[in-house]
C-alpha cells in the first residue's frame, strides 16, 4: 500500500467574523505524516474537516492524488477518519464496527480483513466486545482499525488521543506512528499537544489564526522556530531582553546566534529553558526563586536583576539550589528566535 | 444518636407505607368497583373475549375497537415517519432550530382538546372533501396530539448518543445519508423510538373528545354510546382498555430500564 499526495490550496473558511482558515496552503507528500499543531480556534480542525469533506470551504481547492475532490461529499472521498472519542457505533461489536466500511464498499473476504485489522492494532481477541465494554484507549485503537480497514487514500486523525489518560496517550501515540509507517498511508494528524506532534510527525505544521506559521521537521520547529509564536507555542521559552548586533543577540553576557537576521538594536530573545544552565556561585548575580521537581529534570526560576529566567536542570543538582541561593546563569549559544 | 436515626427511619417507613396505602386505595377502589359491576351480568366477560359473538351483539363496539386499533397503528407510523428524520436532521444540520421545533411539538399539550377541535373542524371539512369521512382520517389530528410525547422521547434518545460524531464517522466510511439514518442512528435510538410508538398507541386508544366532537368512531366513543344501552359491557370494555394501556406503559418502563442497564457504568 502506498500513499498519495494531498494538496490544500488557498483554503478559506469563515464562521461569522472568525477566519478559521485564511488562505491556507498545505502539501502532504505521499505516505507522509503531517501534524497540524496550534492553540484551540487556530483552524487546524477546520482544515482537517475540509479535507474530510465534513465542512465546506468558502474558497480554495482540495487535491488528493492529483484529482480535485473539493466538490465531493464526505462519503465519496475515500478517507479514513479517527475522531476525538465516542465515534464507534455503540450497537455494533468491535469486529462489526471494523467491517462497517468494508461492507459498504462491497468488499469480498470482509471478516478476514476486519480480523487482520484488529490484529494490526493489537486487539485480535476483542472482536466480540461492544464499545462500552472497552477502555477509551481500546476504543480508539478499534476506531483506527476501522479507519484503516477501508484502505483509505488519506488517514485523518482529529485529536485522537486527547480524551485518554497520559500513559495510554503515549503508548497509543507510538503505536499510531508504528502502524502509519507500516501501512504507509498519507496521514494528517491534528493536535494541540506539542509533545505529541513532535513525537509522531514527519513534519509539523504550526497554525495560528487560520494560517500556517511554519511547516518543518519536528527538530527544526523546535530548534529553529520561524516566529516568536512558534517558539512560544512549541515548548516553554524565556523572554530575555538583549541587544542585536551583526553577530547575533547579546543576552546576559552571552552572544547567541539568530535563526533569522534582524535589525540591530534592543530586542527580546526567546531562549529554551534547557539552554540555560545554573550553578551555585556565591558571587553570582542571580537568586533562586522557586524550584519545581518534574522527575528526571527540575525547573528552576532565577531572578537576575529585574529579569526572570527559567532553567531546566538535572534533578540531582536541585539540593544545591534552594530558594534564595546565589547562582550564576550561563546560556548555551544555540540559535534563538526574537519576539518581534 | 443511632437511636434517633433508627426512630426517624422507622417513622419514615411508616409514613411511606401510609402514603402508598392511601394512594393505592384511591386508585384501586374504582377499578375494583368496575370489576364488581361488570361481573354482575355473568354474560359480559365471556362475550367480550369472544370476538365473533361480540361483533354480532354489539356491532358498534366492534367497529370502535377496530377503528381505534387502526388509528393507533397508523398514528404511530405517521408520527415516526415525520418525526424521526426531522429530529435527526435538526440535531445534525439545523441545531439552531431545535428550540423552535421543540416549542412547536409541545404546543398541542398546552391547547385543550376542545379548543383543538374548534380549530380542526374547518380543516376536517377539507379532509372530508378530499379523503372522505372515514374514522381513519382522525390519524392526522392524532399525530399532532401525540407530538409532545413522541418528540420528547425521540429527542431524549438522540441526546443520549453523539449523533453528529456517529454520523460523520459513518459518512467518512462511505455511508450515504439513508444508510447513516437506517443503519447507524436508528439502531441506537431503538428504545426511544419504541417508547414514542407505545406512548402514541396508549394516547390514541384513550382519545375521546376529538373523535366524538368530529362525529367519528373509535373505542372511547363506542364505549360512551354503549354506556347508554349496556352499562356492564361498557364498563368491562373500559376496564380492558385501561389494562391494555397499563401493560403498554409497563412495557415502556421495562424498555427504559433495559436501556439504563446496558449503559456503561461511568
Amino acid at each position: 500500500m502506498t500513499g498519495v499526495a494531498v494538496h490544500l490550496k488557498g483554503l478559506r473558511r469563515t464562521f461569522g467574523t472568525v477566519h478559521a482558515l485564511d488562505n491556507l496552503d498545505l502539501s502532504i507528500a505521499a505516505g507522509e505524516l503531517v501534524c497540524l499543531l496550534g492553540p484551540s480556534g487556530c483552524g487546524k480542525t477546520t482544515a482537517l474537516r475540509v479535507l474530510a469533506g465534513l465542512e465546506d470551504a468558502d474558497a480554495g481547492q482540495v487535491l488528493v492524488g492529483g484529482s480535485d475532490v473539493t466538490a465531493l461529499p464526505a462519503n465519496k472521498r475515500d478517507m479514513g477518519m479517527v475522531f476525538q472519542a465516542y465515534s464507534l457505533f455503540p450497537h455494533l461489536t468491535a469486529l462489526q464496527n471494523v467491517e462497517f466500511g468494508l461492507r459498504l464498499r462491497g468488499r469480498r473476504r470482509v471478516p478476514g480483513r476486519a480480523a487482520d485489522m484488529l490484529e494490526l492494532v493489537g486487539l485480535g481477541q476483542f472482536g466480540a466486545r461492544y464499545p462500552h465494554q472497552m477502555s477509551g484507549g481500546q476504543q480508539q485503537r478499534i476506531a483506527l482499525a476501522r479507519a484503516l480497514a477501508i484502505e483509505p487514500a488519506v488517514l485523518l486523525l482529529d485529536e485522537p488521543l486527547s480524551a485518554l489518560d497520559a500513559k495510554v496517550r503515549v503508548q497509543l501515540r507510538d503505536e499510531i506512528k508504528r502502524i502509519q509507517s507500516e501501512v504507509g498511508t498519507t496521514t494528517l494528524f491534528v493536535t494541540h499537544d506539542q509533545e505529541e506532534a513532535l513525537a509522531v510527525a514527519d513534519r509539523v505544521g504550526v497554525m495560528r489564526a487560520g494560517k500556517l506559521e511554519q511547516l518543518a521537521s519536528p527538530a527544526d520547529v523546535y530548534q529553529k522556530p520561524a516566529s516568536a509564536f512558534v517558539a512560544d507555542f512549541v515548548g516553554l521559552s524565556n523572554r530575555l531582553p538583549g541587544v542585536v548586533d551583526s553577530s547575533g543577540i547579546s543576552v546576559l553576557g552571552t552572544t547567541l546566534p539568530l535563526v533569522s537576521a534582524a535589525a540591530p538594536g534592543p530586542a527580546t530573545a526567546l531562549v529554551r529553558p534547557e539552554a540555560v544552565s545554573v550553578s551555585a556561585d556565591p558571587s553570582g548575580d542571580g537568586r533562586v526563586l522557586t524550584c519545581s521537581f518534574l522527575g528526571p529534570t527540575s525547573r528552576v526560576t532565577v531572578a537576575v536583576g529585574e529579569t526572570l529566567v527559567i532553567a531546566q536542570v538535572a534533578s540531582g543538582l536541585v539540593p544545591s539550589l534552594a530558594p534564595g541561593t546565589a547562582v550564576s546563569v550561563r546560556l548555551t549559544p544555540v540559535p534563538v528566535a526574537l519576539d518581534m | 444518636m443511632a437511636g434517633v436515626n433508627a426512630r426517624r427511619a422507622r417513622k419514615q417507613r411508616v409514613l411511606r407505607w401510609a402514603v402508598l396505602l392511601v394512594l393505592g386505595v384511591f386508585f384501586l377502589l374504582p377499578l375494583v368497583a368496575m370489576v364488581e359491576f361488570s361481573t354482575r351480568d355473568p354474560q359480559t366477560w365471556p362475550l367480550l373475549v369472544n370476538w365473533s359473538k361480540l361483533s354480532d351483539a354489539y356491532p358498534d363496539l366492534a367497529d370502535g375497537i377496530v377503528a381505534s386499533l387502526e388509528q393507533a397503528a397508523l398514528t404511530a407510523l405517521l408520527m415516526l415517519v415525520l418525526l424521526v428524520p426531522t429530529a435527526i436532521w435538526v440535531r445534525l444540520r439545523l441545531p439552531r432550530l431545535r428550540r423552535l421545533i421543540e416549542f412547536l411539538c409541545l404546543l398541542p399539550l398546552t391547547i385543550p382538546a376542545i379548543v383543538l377541535v374548534v380549530g380542526l373542524a374547518p380543516v376536517y371539512a377539507w379532509v372530508v372533501y378530499f379523503l372522505g369521512g372515514s374514522s381513519l382520517t382522525l390519524v392526522f389530528a392524532y399525530t399532532i396530539l401525540v407530538l409532545p410525547y413522541a418528540y420528547r422521547s425521540i429527542d431524549a434518545g438522540l441526546a443520549a448518543i453523539d449523533v453528529k460524531t456517529l454520523a460523520e464517522a459513518a459518512r467518512s466510511l462511505g455511508a450515504g445519508w439513508t444508510t447513516v439514518i437506517v443503519r447507524v442512528v436508528l439502531p441506537n435510538i431503538r428504545t426511544a423510538v419504541l417508547s414514542a410508538a407505545f406512548l402514541s398507541v396508549a394516547l390514541v386508544l384513550g382519545e375521546f373528545t376529538i373523535a366524538s366532537l368530529l362525529n367519528r368512531t373509535n373505542l372511547q366513543v363506542s364505549i360512551e354510546l354503549l354506556g347508554k344501552s349496556s352499562a356492564t359491557m361498557s364498563v368491562a370494555v373500559s376496564l380492558t382498555a385501561l389494562l391494555l394501556a397499563f401493560v403498554l406503559l409497563l412495557l415502556l418502563s421495562l424498555l427504559g430500564d433495559r436501556r439504563k442497564s446496558t449503559k456503561e457504568p461511568a
